[in-house]
């Protein structure tokens, strides 16, 4: 499934709604997991699962091609853990 | 960096923010989203949102693991795990957000 998909299948389940006000529900909740992360909170939906911000510690790297050390500085970056519910249903337990 | 926890309380009221529904309205279309991308992963394995990310079920073999506490070793059964990979837009406003947090 694709974002246009998930948009499409809602508006069906809702012909009460203009597709465009659907549109801007969906992305007001991507949006909202987005700005949550880039303050560093977190965002536990139950079932489903937690998106949270990892730290990675400056490093020095390498260029592979030249070979040469270049020094990464530390930076978040985002993480998400399925919820237990998800993960039983993947498994085929439950719902 | 503030470490609050939102959860579906917090993406209703983003919801009801942003276009008139009534709040109940608001988090039963945030739930169905939520049941939608679960069932599609569930059934099809992939769900790719634009410009957020994509979740993907990756199918893992069996292994033998071990007790870390007895040593014991232990058959871990094939299963089906899920994985997200950030959107670049993601990944950049994260970064950017927390830089000298």
């Amino acid at each position: 499934m694709i974002r246009s998909e998930l948009i499409q299948k809602l508006s069906e389940e809702n012909p009460h709604l203009y597709q465009r006000d659907v549109e801007r529900i969906v992305n007001a909740i991507f949006e909202e997991i987005i700005d949550a992360l880039s303050n560093g909170d977190r965002v536990e939906l139950r079932g489903f699962g937690a998106f949270s911000v990892k730290k990675r510690d400056s490093r020095t790297g390498r260029n592979p091609r030249t070979g040469e050390s270049v020094e990464v500085d530390e930076k978040h970056v985002p993480f998400f853990k399925a919820g237990k519910l998800l993960r039983d249903r993947l498994n085929g337990h439950g719902g | 960096m503030s470490g609050k926890t939102l959860t579906r309380m917090d993406l209703s009221e983003a919801v009801f923010r942003e276009v008139g529904l009534s709040r109940n309205e608001s988090a039963a279309l945030v739930e169905r989203v939520l049941e939608l991308m679960s069932d599609s992963l569930v059934e099809s394995g992939q769900v790719k949102i634009s410009s957020f990310g994509t979740f993907s079920v990756r199918s893992k073999s069996a292994r033998m693991g071990r007790n870390p506490k007895t040593g014991e070793e232990v058959p871990i059964l094939p299963r089906r795990v899920l994985t997200f990979r950030p959107s670049h837009l993601m990944k950049d406003r994260v970064a950017e957000g927390n830089r000298r947090g």
